[in-house]
């Protein structure tokens, strides 16, 4: 039986079809549809229910150091108030999940996982962290997200809460942010490519919170968004998701995400593995040159009929107007000439720079 | 002529031996947006309540049984570059025209239709 979000009632109450995802009840989209909604985030602005993704507290005095040894990236420079993304890996290399660390203080932190895998990373940090003088908490039901992103983010922000309040920075954050009556902890992040932010509140505030932020975006254009105009969005901006681009059995250093592993510090769980030997895939974006549509686990091959691959997450790109597809390929044909085989058809696919959108109006 | 429709939601619009289908606007909304109708091929056999093609919409590809039995006469090639005309007005939006074998059994008029949605 999935769960239901403590904004369930609302997406029903607002025509949202709903989905089991991850194990709960969210709404795929709204009347208005994937396409709309995905132009409102990327045009105005769009309001997202993410209340299933899990939260964890981490803290004591080896806080720090338990993150450096658990998580790829390095955290040991960071101030507080900073969120910074992370692979985690099994011994072998492969990853666990990607998450956010909100770094609250030198031994005060937060990670945001993903909902599927709360679970497993849940057990999986804890049964690392022996060595060290940290406590590991589950706080995900202590806790509801919602997404507000796009370009008027910050003016339907500003509209309910003291502007100085606001995070200026990407990847930062502030605690205790009255935003319309409701304390959240609000964070320039997201996952559409978009400017915007992720609020975090108690479950008990969240409607309240839901409904302050639909009244204050209506006259931006802003539309409530599901899971649907999410992934769309996020493909665009060639984010990865877990489960088609990272999975236990891909090395981290083949997910193009070298950015959040950092060989240089001193050792982290898949660091040896990883390092022994070089990436055999790489991760490209294609655009498919052909009419249809790539979709993930797709069969990718050269033009002599060679298998170099799999599509690993492919749809219509909303805002581009044709279809794109992230493709995991074996290294030697990153540069070669590549076929989609859909349904008995060979599309042809052209290699395109990931993302495959970029905002114009927010720079990173 | 008349218009019959099956209970996986596909419409014939039937006029002497051939047959214009298409999807109902009640598949339509349920399939949400359409951005891709892979149109089968002129002169391919298509048979009642088999895969006539295949409609994809933003989330997922999803396949099109043929109300009827018959041969491909032709395609709506209006639908490869708006494929959103499905989601604008379905019973308008034909996919292809068949030259037919015959009425079906199974099928059903517009009033049991809908009266079954």
């Amino acid at each position: 039986m999935a769960e239901r979000t403590p904004l369930y009632s609302e997406h029903v109450a607002l025509g949202g079809v709903m989905v089991d995802f991850a194990g709960y009840e969210l709404p795929v989209r709204y009347p208005q549809g994937i396409i709309a909604e995905h132009n409102a985030v990327r045009g105005a602005a769009g309001l997202f229910d993410v209340s299933h993704m899990g939260e964890f507290t981490l803290t004591g005095k080896d806080a720090l150091k338990a993150l450096n040894y658990v998580l790829t990236n390095d955290f040991t420079v960071m101030d507080a108030g900073r969120v910074r993304y992370s692979l985690m890996c099994y011994p072998g290399g492969g990853v666990v999940d990607d998450v956010l660390v909100y770094k609250k203080g030198n031994e005060d932190f937060l990670i945001v996982v993903n909902a599927a895998n709360k679970d497993k990373d849940f057990e999986w940090m804890s049964a690392n962290l022996d060595d060290f003088e940290a406590e590991l908490k589950d706080v995900s039901r202590e806790i509801a997200q919602l997404a507000l992103q796009g370009p008027r983010a910050e003016e339907i922000l500003s509209s309910l809460t003291n502007e100085e309040e606001i995070p200026r920075k990407y990847y930062s954050f502030r605690e205790n942010v009255d935003v319309g009556g409701v304390k959240a902890l609000v964070s320039r992040t997201g996952y559409t490519g978009e400017d915007g932010f992720e609020l975090y509140c108690a479950p008990v505030d969240a409607v309240m919170l839901y409904r302050r932020l639909l009244e204050a975006g209506a006259p931006f254009g802003m539309m409530p968004a599901g899971l649907g105009a999410r992934d769309t969005l996020r493909t665009e901006a060639g984010m990865p998701l877990y489960g088609h681009e990272l999975r236990a059995e891909y090395p981290a250093s083949e997910a193009g995400l070298d950015f959040a592993v950092k060989y240089t510090k001193e050792d982290f769980i898949g660091k040896s593995a990883l390092l022994s030997r070089p990436p055999q895939y790489v991760r490209i974006g294609a655009k498919v040159l052909d009419r249809g549509i790539v979709r993930e686990n797709t069969p990718i091959f050269t033009s002599s009929g060679e298998e170099a691959g799999i599509a690993t997450s492919g749809t219509m790109a909303p805002t581009l107007g044709y279809a794109v597809a992230m493709l995991r390929v074996r290294a030697e044909y990153a540069d070669a000439e590549l076929f989609a085989e859909v349904r008995g058809r060979r599309l042809r696919l052209g290699r395109t720079q990931i993302p495959f959108y970029k905002s114009e109006t927010y720079k990173r | 002529m008349s218009l019959y429709f099956s209970k996986s939601h596909e419409w014939a619009d039937v006029n002497g031996n051939t047959a214009k289908v298409g999807i109902t606007d009640y598949a339509a909304g349920e399939l949400g947006d359409v951005v891709y109708v892979e149109l089968p091929e002129v002169g391919a056999r298509a048979n009642a309540g088999e895969r006539l093609c295949e409609v994809e919409s933003v989330k997922a590809a999803s396949e099109i049984y043929s109300p009827v039995s018959g041969v491909v006469t032709a395609v709506n090639t209006a639908l490869e570059d708006a494929p959103e005309l499905i989601n604008e007005d379905a019973m308008a939006a034909w996919i292809c025209e068949l030259e037919i074998d015959g009425i079906p059994e199974g099928l059903i008029d517009e009033d049991t239709y809908k009266a079954g949605l």
